[in-house]
């Protein structure tokens, strides 16, 4: 049995997230754990006392109020995340998923997302999460950083869940595409939705053989394919696509370029992620 | 790389409003120390300040350990002191230069691991002895004084532990410091001060090389007291990190400390500074400051050279009582009391190697000579015990003709001899079948004692069998990481 792992926070998304899940998980039969990932403590928790002096023993009652006030707050914490993976289950179980376990963890979605997903067969993440804001203190949120460690799809869930009923693959010729498209091909995800295929750049024969050439996989896979290809900027070629089209599902490559050159001029994938404004299917 | 840059993001910037404070509460309790510590060390208060502010500041980009203080310490500076006397000032920048060093190459060469051989008893030892150490190096300043310095040690002591039940906005140390000042001032005391111990710096620091003859001599001069620094720096800073590891319950990359604390030595002999290290007491203050991240190292470096700079003529007048309260206040914060309670609980060799670790140190004033003898006497009492754990059982046949020795346990150099005697040579046998197949043959002493046990019974006129050698010589590892071979394990502990 095919396996999924959603992650949820409790934010906005998580909804979204445990459809997109529920969509996917009842279309080919798969069960979900639903995962909440109890963040990273914050780093600065007790009181401030800025005395500045040093009792005898200040050391172990140190560790003892530092530890008494991390285990309250891990408590609520554990508490609240608890709600959240149950009703999360509910939600699952009340669209017609058979198998949903919750699971609870601590520590860092990235080291969950490395140690949970041998099993799995795709992951469903939300585009923006409860610490969006804080998120983009750092270079790249939570959700680049899944993605880029995942080995396995990475379904972003937009934020409200729509029936998918035609999807759009953005075709740049490159391995992580080409794994999606025999992944499409082959699986039953998507039966007989009608396939859009684009790709972006300037039409020269070796491109548009390539284009032909994956079209034709997935034709002969029983799909109603319609491939085009366009120039301009890949992310608004591709948002205006799928916005004209009604596309409800876009499937992309994920990260292809350097983390160092991807550091400086921005991710392409990021940015797609970002200017569309429905779920993305990411392969690597 | 981005995890790179996000993990230095959050290390430094992770919580910003704590650490500011903390970074300030910590600058305002470095500056005494850093006087005492550069008296103890018997340089200028300048030596140390210069040290405190370059270790701070390079630790918190290069230290393995978040949220942790590092600085000119008493644990370095006692070791040079008799380097100071004979050779000068220009040998103790050197000797700084060469500890930073041999530093770096211990980090580089992962020495960090030998750590595990320091065991908790010794730790304490090493703990206590600094504060023994630090509680002595205050005498100097309490001895052929007036009633008045007396008076005012006391003072300041009641306002340190006092203070904070009014108010834990305002550092106690500090409060100390300004009361006695004004005191000694407003009154006109006729007591010393800061500006009696040597020169305050004046300006920023500045690149030198030490002025030493380049000679094999002053190699050899200056080669035992880096050594010794670089032990006890690298021993002091990596305790500090495992105790600022459990507060924060967070992990801390050791080897990079290592490598960290090598880099801030060697550049701080540059610049005119004494060797230092992680402070266990200080760094204690900055986690209960709220400082987590290595922005809060950073400022307690930066704040305490601004402080020095602009306020440094009145540093001067601040009279020596006030800091003696202070390192009286560091000395019994950083003494384990607990230790004292648990002589009664907790095992007899384990009180006895912290005992003399302490010992060793307190007689020595030297915190790696301690520790060393510390390993030392944990590992002879392991031994010791360890070698108890083996039995020799036997079996006489019907005939009385034949008897079996079945010999189990761990058997190696501490417990050769009561494994031989665990034979009777006396009774005068046929055979002698000796089965070691459940016994753990650790060294050549202890196959020397079992050829010398065959040979005995031989020489009864008894023919000697020898069953399951094969088995128990598996013991004998010589080469480390043999538990890496499937089974081993199994195959140690199964027979």
């Amino acid at each position: 049995m095919a396996k999924l792992i959603a992650f949820i926070d409790g934010s906005i998304y998580s909804e979204s997230v445990l459809d997109h899940a529920a969509w996917v998980a009842t279309t080919i039969g798969a069960s979900v754990d639903v995962i909440h990932v109890i963040g990273r403590r914050d780093v600065a928790s007790a009181d401030f006392n800025l005395s500045g002096n040093l009792e005898a023993g200040s050391h172990q009652s140190l560790l003892n109020e530092l530890a008494d006030h991390d285990a309250q707050r891990a408590k609520l914490a554990q508490q609240r995340g608890r709600l959240v993976v149950d009703s999360g289950v509910a939600r699952l179980q009340a669209a017609g998923v058979a198998a949903a376990h919750p699971r609870l963890r601590t520590g860092d979605i990235v080291e969950a997302v490395q140690e949970l997903e041998g099993e799995a067969d795709l992951i469903v993440i939300g585009k923006r999460g409860e610490a969006a804001d804080f998120a983009k203190l750092h270079l790249g949120s939570n959700l680049e950083r899944v993605a880029r460690v995942s080995r396995k799809p990475v379904m972003v869930a937009s934020r409200a869940f729509r029936p998918v009923k035609r999807f759009l693959i953005a075709f740049d010729g490159g391995p992580s595409v080409m794994k999606a498209v025999d992944h499409i091909a082959h699986g039953s995800l998507f039966p007989g939705l009608p396939c859009h295929m684009i790709m972006v750049g300037r039409e020269t024969p070796d491109a548009l053989g390539k284009l032909e050439a994956a079209a034709e996989t997935l034709r002969r896979a029983g799909y109603e394919v319609d491939a085009t290809m366009e120039a301009g900027e890949p992310e608004e070629v591709i948002a205006r696509h799928a916005e004209a089209e009604h596309i409800d599902l876009l499937v992309m490559g994920a990260y292809g370029h350097s983390r160092v050159r991807s550091l400086i001029i921005g991710s392409t994938t990021s940015e797609m992620i970002r200017s569309v404004k429905i779920p993305v299917m990411l392969f690597r | 790389m981005i995890e790179f840059l996000s993990r230095m993001r959050s290390e430094w910037f992770g919580n910003i409003r704590g650490d500011i404070l903390a970074g300030l509460v910590v600058a305002l309790a470095l500056i005494p120390e850093a006087i005492a510590f550069s008296i103890i060390a018997g340089v200028d208060p300048k030596v140390g300040l210069y040290a405190s502010f370059s270790i701070a500041v390079l630790i918190a980009f290069v230290g393995g350990r978040p949220g942790m203080i590092s600085a000119a310490t008493a644990a370095t500076a006692v070791l040079m002191v008799t380097l100071v006397r004979d050779h000068g000032l220009e040998y103790l920048l050197a000797t700084t230069v060469l500890a930073g060093l041999l530093q770096i190459a211990a980090g580089f060469l992962r020495l960090g691991y030998v750590m595990r051989f320091v065991s908790r008893s010794v730790m304490t030892g090493f703990v206590n002895a600094l504060a023994i150490l630090i509680f002595l190096a205050q005498l100097p300043e309490l001895t052929g004084v007036s009633w008045v310095t007396y008076a005012m040690v006391a003072g300041g002591l009641a306002i340190i532990y006092l203070f904070p039940r009014l108010t834990k906005v305002i550092p106690s140390p500090l409060v100390c410091i300004v009361v006695l000042t004004g005191l000694s001032f407003a009154l006109g005391l006729d007591v010393r001060t800061v500006g009696d111990m040597g020169e305050l710096p004046s300006t920023l620091p500045m690149f030198l090389i030490p002025q030493i003859p380049l000679t094999l001599e002053t190699l050899l001069i200056i080669l035992p007291y880096a050594a010794a620094v670089a032990v006890v720096g690298l021993l002091e800073s990596l305790m500090t990190a495992t105790i600022v590891d459990d507060l924060t319950d967070t992990t801390s990359d050791k080897n990079q400390e290592c490598i960290g604390q090598g880099i801030a030595n060697t550049a701080t002999g540059f610049i005119g500074g004494m060797a230092g290290c992680a402070m266990i007491g200080q760094s204690i203050i900055n986690i209960k400051s709220g400082g987590r991240g290595r922005l809060s190292t950073f400022l307690a470096g930066a704040f305490l050279l601004f402080m020095i700079l602009v306020l440094g003529d009145l540093v001067s007048v601040i009279p020596m009582a006030a800091l003696v309260a202070i390192m009286i206040m560091v000395s019994i914060g950083t003494f384990s009391w607990a230790s004292v309670k648990n002589l009664a609980v907790h095992p007899r060799s384990s009180s006895i190697v912290m005992l003399a670790t302490v010992a060793t140190v307190v007689y020595t004033h030297n915190l790696a000579i301690g520790v060393f003898a510390g390993v030392l006497l944990s590992g002879i009492f392991f031994a010791w015990k360890i070698s108890q754990i083996f039995r020799v059982t036997s079996t006489l046949s019907e005939d009385g003709r034949e008897r079996i020795y079945t010999v189990a346990g761990q058997i190696f150099f501490a417990s050769a001899e009561d494994f031989t005697n665990a034979f009777d040579f006396k009774e005068a046998l046929e055979r002698v079948t000796i089965d070691v197949s459940q016994a753990h043959i650790w060294d050549i002493s202890s196959v020397q004692a079992l050829d010398m046990i065959i040979l005995k019974f031989r020489r009864e006129g008894a023919d000697v069998n020898v069953v399951g050698m094969n088995e128990a010589s598996e013991t004998i590892v010589d080469r480390l990481a043999i538990h890496d071979k499937p089974g081993a394990l199994e195959r140690l502990m199964g027979h």
